[in-house]
């Protein structure tokens, strides 16, 4: 039953495993398992919003409003913490991944009943989710001593080694690793951008598909707002600004093809980690920090050359010559 | 009152009555009907553009009927979705297979109705258990953990047939299942449908190759340019009366009498030759000559078309044009050449839609239309008025968008657009294909009239009549390969057809 | 004449010009723009003051000189989000040449030099390597910015020669700016490029079908690299402005700029899907966001609220139309 590892995963894994080598060989507590578990630790929103974005570029779409979206969810989760600091943690979780579901389904409804393309729907939801965290706030910042102890405190815990932030990550990961590979709604992500009209055909819904894809990634932006507002103990209009550019990277980076249908769990995640561990592994090797941006623009078109060379399409074979030689 | 319809025979799985279809400028099916039987196959028989592949998208539930009824066991159903028309146990192998690469074989035969556990998820042993029984039931020689994206076109239509029957569909509709399939998979595929009939599912069997029809259907139905023509068993007709049925007329009638008035060489072709698509192809042609390129669809004609216009490129050959040695590597340096190209795939290669008439004419001359490269928009008008009126454009105004013309007049724009570059060799893919009677027979004379010009033509055409009617000379490619060249009487439909298909022998049904 | 009575006539046009414009998107902008202004000039009784609407042109003009050569890489179908991060990366090399002693004239060469290399190199992975533009220009957005992040730090540039700041400080006659003029110079120059020339009409023919420009023996290709360059030099001239305005060069110079850059040329009608689009939309759009912004600015509405304004009216304006073709169906169903 074991499928081979795609070539995809393994490639891009051996170079993250390559990257640790020679960290380590300059500095060998970088691969420390304590140290190890903080790059985890540091990367795991970039991975739960990665895996929301695949789900959506999957679909042929593409959501530039999830950093503001995280930014929205985490200044109201701050806030309600502040107004009722007896609330539950989860109930304000479950807040936080309700509202960033429905802004996910405004994208998702704009999409899908007025068909306006996904770029031009989240480039303007996300100016205007941010505007709306100044309206709520008021342009203050939420600070660390505002917030209950709960509140900053849950993310942190540490449960079986490792903090509750990456356990909800590797959560996720699970979660979404058993989603597209056993349920209708994951193999109907690939359909419809495999090939949206063969999707057609076997009775699958485009848009209604496409509408749900943006739902998700929106639940998981709201989830990642509210732990990373609890995790750095500050909320404010700016947080995350610009972030939804690198979970796109994490997921060009992991093979996901932006013309759709093509990518993996797998290779999400293995994206996103690929940036956690460069941005980590930067200063422990004393290179500015400044050349993070570089080094991810680069693997961006390093990443995408790569897959376009390997998965272009090959043209029919009519020869007989042609095709015993295949 | 049109009752001189016989009524449904009550034993019919799916019969449709009166069915309409109507697009903006064109019916494309007009008060059609057709009955299937349980356990029979019955042969949908038409001239490209007959309504064939609508009566599909309808039986399919991806178009809405304008009027008519569809009945499943006499009852009266509508097909709102896909889903309908799959709940209701129809399902379609479609000519250009519509699966998905990124998806195993098992996935792919189980979308949308997989097996799940109690958890309510897909039951992934369970979904390669059926998939790998229904495989060996068609004697699939592939894992259902296969990706798709690695198999061929004929193992691609195994899995198709295995959806098919994954979903315990009572109707199975084949649309082309064999054009692009080798003489062994297509024997292959027969068992199937022998298997399939055993079964007792009703089969509706699309071809437009005779011998296949012959061997494998009971019963047939006619169409011509969307209409209903006639029904009945296979066995009660022959295969002359059939083409009649479908054509409607003698072909003599339809296509223009020519002067072969054939000048000397103007374009030669020596050793084109493609890593997979098609090989050593060599041949010349005359100043005002047809040359007819024939063949059944995949034989490489459109491929080396398109290789030789620049689009893809040939691993060698070169060509001579008016005497001179020239490298073709580009669509442009082929319109500097003289040499030009109306595709097959007319929305999306030919026309430009989205932009007007007169740009569609003027787009490849714009350079003599324009002054220092700033457009001169009545000298562009004026290009456009002169060839659209020679072409007989039915057409509002100029300016109207080329995508609100119908088929045939879309066409006619296209042609427009490269006898405005005034080339010297101009290749036609499938000219006719999908467009009405009335625009077909215009564009038919408007070959003859420019041969007769002094242009000369490269028809590609899979239209027997037509490459008998038009050609001066005829090439029949093969597998990628030219099998023949035929001249004057050499040229008739019995050895059109066994050069294509490569049968040695006369076959029974076309020796009929 | 004497074919006339064989052959039938088809008219060149059936509806007249005047027709056209009075119910193109253009007017609709137009429109918007007016009322706009009207508001605001009752709204605040500052609006209406020459040197103020002056300084209002500055939250557009450099915006507008990319969103022209971007709308014309729309059009044909591709898409840059590096411009912004190609003001970075030149405004840097002017700020490194201008260390190592380079005059005014030799600045403004480096800054429009940088802008065409970035150009030509996000052409190389598109049209020669055949990816597509939306990723690649991500990937360069990073790469772009984050040289000049390696070369700067968290340091900057200043002390730019006096007759650099002519650019973006100098005024030409009373309140018209120099900034003005050159967004009156590019607007013409790109107008005639793209409705009165053979190149912008295959633009369009481009961004309608791709496939039928190609086998309509267009250099394809040839015709999206141009764009690319076209694109990148126009980022050039926007950095020797925003440098020049400034005074100084961050890292961090013009972040953000390319989402507003294109929001400018989607709400100025141009199809982001590619194959239609005019430059005098794009004008408008200009205004409406300058004056939106200025409006609200003498309001006391902070910057980040007018961003709401911004994003409704990009989603509303397209949306409407839609919305209204829908109703309109759906009453004659």
């Amino acid at each position: 039953m074991m499928r081979f590892i795609p070539v995809r995963e393994a490639i891009l894994g051996s170079a993250i495993l390559i990257l640790l080598v020679l960290v380590a060989s300059r500095f060998s507590g970088f691969v420390a398992p304590s140290n190890l578990a903080n790059v985890f630790n540091d990367t795991a929103p970039l991975i739960i919003l990665a895996l929301g974005q695949m789900v959506v570029i999957l679909t042929r779409c593409i959501d530039l409003s999830v950093a503001a979206n995280l930014a929205l969810t985490g200044m109201a989760a701050a806030m309600i913490n502040v107004a009722m600091p007896g609330l539950p943690i989860p109930v304000i979780i479950a807040i936080a991944v309700l509202m960033g579901a429905f802004m996910g389904a405004i994208n998702g409804v704009l999409v899908w009943k007025l068909s306006i393309p996904p770029i031009v729907v989240t480039l303007g939801t996300m100016t205007i989710f941010r505007g709306i965290i100044f309206l709520i706030s008021d342009g203050k910042w939420v600070n660390s001593h505002e917030m209950s102890a709960a509140f900053t405190g849950f993310p942190r815990t540490v449960f079986l080694g490792l903090p509750v932030l990456s356990w909800i990550a590797i959560f996720t990961v699970i979660v979404f690793g058993i989603m597209m590979a056993r349920t209708q709604f994951g193999r109907s992500i690939f359909a419809v951008g495999g090939n949206p009209h063969a999707a057609v055909y076997t009775g699958i819904n485009v848009g209604k598909t496409q509408f749900w894809a943006f739902v998700v990634a929106g639940a998981l932006a709201g989830l990642t707002g509210y732990l990373w507002v609890a995790r750095y103990a500050v909320a404010y209009v700016d947080i995350a600004g610009g972030f939804e550019l690198e979970v796109v990277a994490a997921c060009v980076i992991g093979g996901i093809s932006i013309a759709g249908g093509i990518g993996s769990v797998g290779g999400a995640v293995l994206g996103a980690i690929f940036l956690g561990v460069v941005k980590n592994a930067l200063p422990v090797v004393n290179i500015s920090p400044f050349w993070q941006l570089a080094i991810s623009g680069s693997a961006i078109l390093i990443a995408v050359a790569f897959n376009a060379r390997s998965g272009r399409a090959k043209g029919r074979i009519i020869l007989k010559s042609a095709e015993a030689t295949q | 009152m049109t009752t001189h319809f016989a009524p449904a025979s009550p034993s019919a799985v799916v019969s449709m009555d009166l069915i309409t279809k109507t697009f903006p400028g064109v019916k494309a099916l007009d008060q059609v009907k057709l009955d299937l039987y349980p356990g029979q196959v019955t042969a949908l028989v038409g001239e490209n553009g007959a309504g064939k592949s609508t009566t599909v998208k309808i039986l399919t539930g991806i178009y809405q009927t304008d009027g008519g009824t569809i009945r499943i066991d006499g009852d009266p159903v509508t097909f709102g979705s896909p889903n309908d028309a799959a709940k209701a146990g129809i399902t379609a192998i479609h000519q250009e297979t519509v699966l998905f690469d990124e998806l195993s074989v098992a996935e792919n035969i189980y979308i949308g109705h997989a097996p799940r556990n109690r958890f309510g998820l897909i039951d992934t042993a369970q979904m390669h258990r059926n998939a790998a029984k229904l495989l060996a039931d068609i004697g699939a020689p592939f894992s259902s953990h296969t990706q798709l994206r690695e198999l061929g076109i004929a193992n691609k239509h195994l899995v198709a047939i295995a959806r098919a029957l994954s979903v315990d569909a009572r109707v199975v509709i084949m649309d082309e299942p064999t054009a692009a399939l080798s003489h062994k998979e297509i024997e292959e595929l027969y068992e199937l449908v022998e298997t399939l009939k055993a079964q007792g599912k009703a089969i509706l069997f699309i071809s437009h190759k005779f011998d296949e029809i012959f061997r494998i259907a009971d019963r047939y139905t006619v169409f011509r340019d969307g209409g209903f023509v006639g029904d009945g068993l296979i066995a009660d007709i022959t295969e002359g009366d059939l083409v009649t049925m479908m054509v409607g007329r003698s072909v003599d009638q339809i296509f223009p009498d020519r002067d072969h008035d054939v000048g000397e060489e103007v374009l030669k072709v020596v050793g084109y030759t493609h890593p997979t698509e098609f090989a050593d192809i060599n041949f010349e042609l005359k100043r005002g000559e047809i040359l007819g390129f024939y063949g059944l669809v995949g034989a490489g004609r459109s491929e080396f078309m398109q290789a030789f216009f620049g689009i893809t490129k040939p691993s060698k050959g070169l060509c001579r044009v008016n005497g001179d040695i020239k490298v073709i590597r580009s669509p442009a340096e082929a319109v500097d050449n003289g040499i030009v190209y109306v595709p097959e795939d007319r929305g999306k290669q030919g026309a430009v839609i989205g932009l007007p008439i007169f740009q569609n004419i003027t787009l490849p001359s714009l350079g003599r239309t324009s002054r220092n490269g700033f457009l001169q928009l009545a000298e562009e008008f004026k290009l456009a008025r002169e060839y659209a009126e020679r072409l007989d454009l039915r057409a509002a105004s100029l300016d109207q968008d080329i995508g609100n013309l119908s088929g045939g007049n879309q066409q006619k724009v296209v042609i427009a657009k490269w006898l405005a570059t005034q080339p010297q060799v101009i290749i036609l893919d499938e000219p006719t294909k999908g467009i009405d009677i009335g625009s077909k027979a215009a564009v038919h004379e408007f070959m003859a009239e420019l041969a007769a010009q002094g242009l000369s033509v490269i028809m590609v055409s899979s239209e027997i009549p037509e490459i008998i009617g038009m050609s001066d000379r005829v090439i029949v490619m093969r597998d990628g390969l030219i099998a023949s060249e035929l001249t004057g009487d050499e040229v008739t439909p019995e050895i059109l057809v066994r050069h294509a298909a490569g049968i040695t022998t006369p076959t029974e049904s076309v020796a009929q | 004449m004497t074919d006339t009575a064989t052959t039938r006539h088809i008219p060149d046009r059936l509806n007249s010009r005047a027709a056209r414009i009075f119910k193109s998107w253009e007017a609709l902008l137009l429109a918007v723009a007016i009322a706009i202004f009207v508001v605001n000039s009752f709204a605040s009784p500052y609006f209406l003051n020459a040197w103020n609407l002056s300084d209002a042109t500055f939250n557009f003009t450099e915006k507008a000189m990319i969103a022209f050569a971007m709308a014309l890489l729309i059009i044909s179908g591709e898409i840059d989000l590096s411009v912004a991060s190609i003001i970075a990366l030149a405004s840097t090399a002017m700020g490194l040449a201008m260390q190592h002693g380079a005059g005014t004239p030799e600045l403004v060469m480096i800054g429009l030099t940088v802008g065409l290399l970035c150009g030509a190199f996000n052409g190389v992975f598109v049209t020669i390597l055949g990816l597509p533009s939306i990723v690649v220009t991500i990937g360069t957005m990073s790469l772009f910015r984050g040289i000049s992040y390696i070369i700067l730090g968290d340091g900057s540039y200043s002390g730019y020669p006096s007759s650099f700041s002519w650019f973006g400080q100098g005024y030409i006659y009373w309140v018209f700016t120099v900034e003005m003029l050159l967004f009156v110079i590019i607007a013409a120059i790109y107008a005639v490029l793209l409705h009165k020339t053979n190149f912008g009409r295959v633009v369009y023919a481009i961004g309608n079908n791709p496939t039928g420009a190609l086998f309509s023996g267009i250099r394809v290709q040839r015709v999206k690299f141009i764009l690319f360059l076209l694109t990148g030099l126009m980022s050039g001239v926007a950095a020797v402005c925003l440098t020049s305005r400034l005074g100084s060069t961050r890292p961090s110079i013009a972040t953000g700029m390319e989402l507003e850059v294109v929001t400018m040329v989607v709400l100025g009608g141009v199809n982001i899907l590619g194959g239609s689009g005019t430059i005098p939309g794009v004008v408008i759009a200009a205004f409406v966001m300058g004056l939106v912004t200025f409006g609200l600015g003498l309001l006391n509405v902070p910057g980040i609220v007018m961003s709401i304004f911004i994003g409704l009216l990009l989603i509303g304006v397209i949306a409407l139309p839609r919305l209204w073709a829908m109703a309109a169906t759906r009453r004659k169903a």
